[in-house]
C-alpha cells in the first residue's frame, strides 16, 4: 500500500500542469465561477479543452473520451483546482452525455454528443418540480404522445442556467396508471427554444440569479427525442444521478480554497498579529484540514476500487456528504475571517473596490455571498439527508 | 426572582407586535429595503410617537423612566419583524454614551433629539484594522484652538447613511491599541471634513464607510472624559450587545416557527416531512437552542448594572452562546426549507442572513470567548 503516483502518473501530472498554464484563458485566471459572469466566460475552457481533446475525459474514447485511467482524472481535476479553473459545466459533459451515449439511440449521440464535447450547446436539467425535490419521483410534469410527438405539460424548478441554455433534459411522467411512480417516467431531450417554453429566473439569497423555474405549456417534441425505452426514464436519471455524485467531493477545489483561507487569515489582524497566528482560528483551519484529508482518502480508495472494476456504489454519498460539509464549512470560516467587511452587500456596489475609498479589502468581497449561495450543496444532488437514507439502506441495509 | 415583564413592558411589546404585523410584513420590508434610502423615516416618527425612543432614559434625561430591560422587549420584536430602523444605534449606542457620560447641556440637546425622533445617530466605533478591539483606534483627533481635528477611518458604520449624527471613537493620546487615550465624540454628519461612502450589507441594511479628513469639533462635541473613555466604550457597546442578542432572540424564534410550519405543509414521499423523526429532532434542537438564547438575552440584560468584571462576563457569554445558536438555528432552517429556503422571494433566507451577520457585529464568538476567558481567570 502506497500513496504514490506512479512515474507515469507523475509525468502526467506535469504534462497537464504546462498544458493548463499555458492555455488556461488569460482573463479569467483565478477567478473562478461566479453566476454573475459573462455567459462566454463559463464557457471559454470547456472550448478550449474540446479542441484540445480533453473536455470529456470520463467518456468513453470512441465518444471523444480521453481514456484516462480514475487517477489520471483525479490529476487532472486537481491541477485545474490548483488554477481555480471555471471547468465544463456539469449537465452536458457529466450528465447528459454519458445517458446519451449509454442509452441513447445512434441519432441522438451524432445530433448532441459533439456539441457537448466542443461546449457549443449547453444543457440544463428539468428534474425538480415544486412538489418532487427529494422525492423526485412525484413528479408531474406529462408527456403525452400525440401523432409523431411528445406533448410536454408542467413546471419545473431549480434548471440551472436554463436562460443561457439550448436543450434540456427531462424527465415526464408518460404513464399516469404505473404501478410505482417510478415506473411511469421517460427521459426526454428538448430544444429549449421549442415554443410553450418560459424560463423565470429565480432570485437566490446571495443575490444572484443560477436558477430558474421552467414552465412547459404544449411543448411539442418530436418522439425521436426520447432516450431509451419510454417509462424507463426512472433508470436513466438513477444512472446520471450516480455521475452527478461521483464528482461532487471537491476535495481539489476546497484544499484550494483553505490555502486561499490561510492567505486571507495572514493578512487579516487579530491583536496586531496575524489571525492564523491566533490559536482558536488555526485550530478551526486545521480541523478543516484533516477533515479534508480524510474525505480525500476516502475518495483515493473510492478511484482505487474503480480502476479494480468497482464502479462507485453507495460509498459516493459519503463523499457527497463530507465533501458538501468541508465546502460550506469553508466559506463560513472565511466570512469569519474577514470580520467586518463581511457585511457589506457587494454586488449593488459597482466600484466597490476604487482605489479612492475601497469598502474593504478585495478578498472580502465575496466572502458573504459564497457562504450564503454554499448553503445549496446540501441540498442538491439529493440531499445529504438523502444521502443519508441511501447509506442506511444500501449499506447498513436497515 | 422575577421573569416577569411589568404591565408597561407588555403593553410596549403587545403595540410593537402590532406595528411589526401591520406595518412591517414581509412584501413591505422588502420594499423597503429595495427602496433608495433603505429606510422608512415615518415609522420611526409612528415609534417616537409611541414613546419607545425615550422608554430606556430617565425622566430627569426627557425619557420615561425605563432602562435596559425596555430595549430588551423593543429589539426582540424588531427581531422578529427583521426591522432595519436604527434602535440600537441611535437610542441605545449614542443615547447610552449621553445617559452615561453627557453634560446637561449635551443630554438636553441629544437624548431630547433622539426621544422626539428628529436625530438619527450611527455609532463609529469599527476601524479596518482593528478588528474586534475597541481600542485599536488608528483614528486620530488632535487638540486645536477651542476644539478637536478627527482623522481617520471608521469601517462598516451600521445606519450611517441614515444619520444626522455621528458618535466617534478617536484617539487623543497614546499608541493604537493602548487603553489610555481612547476618547468620544459627536460629529454632525454634514460637518466638513466628513467624507462617507453609503451601501447595503446582506442582511437588508444600510452602512458606510466614513472618512474624517480635518473634520473639525468643538470642545463640547467630547463626550465624557478626554482620553479615559474606554471603560464607557466598553459599557456602551455591551448594552448594544444585550439589546442585539434579544433581536437575534426575536429573529431565530421566527426561523423556527416559519421552519416547523413548512415542515408541516412541506409534503414529500406522501407525507409532510414534518412527520419524519430524524427532521423532528433537529427543530427540536432549533428550538433548545432558541430558548437556551432567551436566557443568556436575559442574564446579559439583568447584568449590565453590576461591576464591570460580572457584566462584561454575562454580555460575553451571551454573545458566544447566541452567536452558536444564531449560527446552528440560521443554518438547519435554510436546510430544512430545501430548495425553497434558498430563494430571496421566502423570508426565511432574510432570517438567516440577519443571523449571520449579527455573529460579527460588537465582536464575534471567539472574541467574546477571549473575553471570557481572560476574564475567568483574572
Amino acid at each position: 500500500m502506497n500513496l504514490d503516483f506512479s512515474p507515469d502518473e507523475v509525468a502526467f501530472r506535469d504534462e497537464v500542469r504546462s498544458f493548463i498554464a499555458e492555455n488556461y484563458p488569460k482573463q479569467l485566471s483565478g477567478d473562478g465561477l461566479r453566476d454573475d459572469m459573462p455567459p462566454a466566460d463559463l464557457v471559454a475552457w470547456h472550448k478550449v479543452l474540446g479542441e484540445k481533446g480533453w473536455s470529456v475525459p470520463a467518456w468513453p474514447a470512441e465518444y471523444g473520451g480521453t481514456d484516462w485511467t480514475p487517477t489520471q482524472r483525479y490529476i487532472w481535476s486537481e491541477e485545474n483546482a490548483r488554477v481555480n479553473a471555471i471547468m465544463p459545466l456539469p449537465f452536458g459533459v457529466s450528465m447528459v452525455g454519458p445517458v446519451i451515449y449509454t442509452f441513447g439511440s445512434d441519432g441522438q449521440k451524432e445530433q448532441h454528443l459533439p456539441g457537448i464535447r466542443s461546449g457549443d450547446v449547453w444543457w440544463c436539467q428539468g428534474y425538480s418540480e415544486p412538489g418532487a425535490g427529494s422525492d423526485l419521483a412525484s413528479l408531474q410534469t406529462t408527456a403525452v404522445r400525440d401523432g409523431d410527438h411528445y406533448v410536454i405539460n408542467g413546471q419545473k424548478t431549480w434548471t440551472t442556467l436554463a436562460q443561457h441554455s439550448d436543450w434540456g433534459f427531462f424527465l415526464c411522467r408518460t404513464d399516469p396508471d404505473a404501478a410505482k411512480p417510478q415506473e411511469g417516467i421517460s427521459f426526454i431531450l428538448v430544444d429549449m427554444k421549442t415554443p410553450g417554453i418560459e424560463v423565470r429566473p429565480i432570485k437566490l439569497i446571495d443575490g444572484g440569479y443560477e436558477v430558474n423555474e421552467t414552465w412547459l405549456t404544449d411543448v411539442r417534441v418530436p418522439v425521436e427525442n426520447l432516450v431509451g425505452e419510454e417509462n424507463k426514464g426512472w433508470t436513466y436519471a438513477k444512472f446520471l444521478l450516480a455521475h452527478e455524485r461521483s464528482g461532487i467531493a471537491g476535495v481539489a477545489r476546497s484544499k484550494r480554497a483553505v490555502e486561499q483561507l490561510r492567505e486571507i487569515a495572514r493578512k487579516e489582524m487579530l491583536d496586531d498579529k496575524p489571525l492564523i497566528k491566533d490559536f482558536d482560528f488555526a485550530r478551526k483551519v486545521s480541523q478543516l484540514d484533516i477533515d479534508l484529508a480524510a474525505l480525500e482518502i476516502t475518495e483515493l480508495r473510492t478511484l482505487a476500487g474503480e480502476e479494480a472494476g468497482r464502479g462507485p456504489g453507495p460509498e459516493s454519498s459519503i463523499l457527497k456528504i463530507k465533501g458538501t460539509e468541508i465546502q460550506q464549512r469553508l466559506t463560513e470560516l472565511t466570512l469569519e475571517a474577514v470580520g467586518h467587511y463581511g457585511t457589506p452587500y457587494y454586488r449593488n456596489v459597482a466600484d466597490a473596490g476604487s482605489n479612492e475609498y475601497p469598502i474593504g479589502p478585495d478578498y472580502a468581497q465575496h466572502a458573504a455571498a459564497s457562504y450564503f449561495n454554499m448553503r445549496k450543496t446540501s441540498i442538491y444532488g439529493g440531499s445529504n439527508e438523502i444521502q443519508r437514507n441511501i447509506i442506511t439502506k444500501m449499506i447498513l441495509g436497515l | 426572582m422575577d421573569f416577569n415583564f411589568t404591565e408597561e413592558q407588555r403593553m410596549v411589546r403587545d403595540s410593537l407586535t402590532r406595528l411589526v404585523r401591520e406595518s412591517y410584513d414581509f412584501e413591505t420590508r422588502r420594499s423597503v429595503v429595495e427602496s433608495e434610502s433603505g429606510w422608512r423615516p415615518e415609522l420611526w416618527a409612528q415609534i417616537a410617537e409611541l414613546g419607545l425612543l425615550g422608554m430606556p432614559f430617565s425622566e430627569e434625561d426627557g425619557g420615561f423612566g425605563g432602562g435596559a430591560i425596555d430595549s430588551l422587549v423593543v429589539m426582540e420584536e424588531f427581531g422578529r419583524g427583521l426591522v432595519v430602523e436604527p434602535y440600537v444605534q441611535t437610542v441605545v449606542c449614542a443615547g447610552g454614551f449621553f445617559k452615561h457620560a453627557g453634560t446637561d447641556a449635551q443630554k438636553a440637546e441629544h437624548i431630547g433629539g433622539i426621544v422626539d425622533g428628529s436625530r438619527i445617530y450611527a455609532c463609529a466605533y469599527a476601524e479596518p484594522r482593528g478588528r474586534y478591539d475597541l481600542a485599536d483606534l488608528e483614528t486620530t483627533a488632535k487638540r486645536t484652538g477651542d476644539g478637536y481635528v478627527l482623522n481617520g477611518h471608521k469601517a462598516v458604520v451600521t445606519a450611517a447613511p441614515w444619520a444626522s449624527h455621528l458618535i466617534v471613537t478617536a484617539r487623543t493620546s497614546g499608541e493604537r491599541r493602548d487603553h489610555e487615550g481612547v476618547s468620544v465624540f459627536v460629529i454632525d454628519k454634514n460637518a466638513d471634513g466628513v467624507v462617507t461612502r453609503d451601501y447595503p450589507t446582506v442582511d437588508g441594511r444600510r452602512a458606510s464607510e466614513i472618512y474624517f479628513e480635518n473634520a473639525e469639533v468643538p470642545a463640547d462635541a467630547l463626550i465624557g472624559e478626554e482620553g479615559r473613555a474606554l471603560p464607557l466604550v466598553e459599557l456602551v457597546t455591551d448594552e448594544a450587545i444585550a439589546a442585539q442578542c434579544a433581536e437575534a432572540c426575536g429573529a431565530m424564534k421566527v426561523a423556527h416557527e416559519m421552519t416547523v410550519e413548512y415542515s408541516r405543509q412541506r409534503k414529500q414521499f406522501g407525507t409532510p416531512i414534518g412527520k419524519f423523526q430524524v427532521l423532528q429532532h433537529r427543530m427540536v434542537d432549533m428550538f433548545t437552542e432558541y430558548e437556551q438564547s432567551v436566557s443568556m438575552a436575559y442574564l446579559a440584560t439583568l447584568k449590565l448594572g453590576e461591576s464591570a468584571k460580572e457584566r462584561k462576563s454575562a454580555v460575553s457569554a451571551a454573545k458566544v452562546r447566541i452567536g452558536q445558536a444564531a449560527h446552528r438555528i440560521g443554518q438547519e432552517a435554510i436546510q430544512i426549507h430545501g430548495g425553497m429556503g434558498m430563494t430571496d422571494e421566502l423570508a426565511i433566507g432574510h432570517y438567516f442572513k440577519r443571523l449571520t451577520i449579527f455573529d460579527s457585529e460588537f465582536g464575534n464568538v471567539d472574541h467574546h470567548m477571549k473575553r471570557h476567558i481572560a476574564l475567568a481567570s483574572s
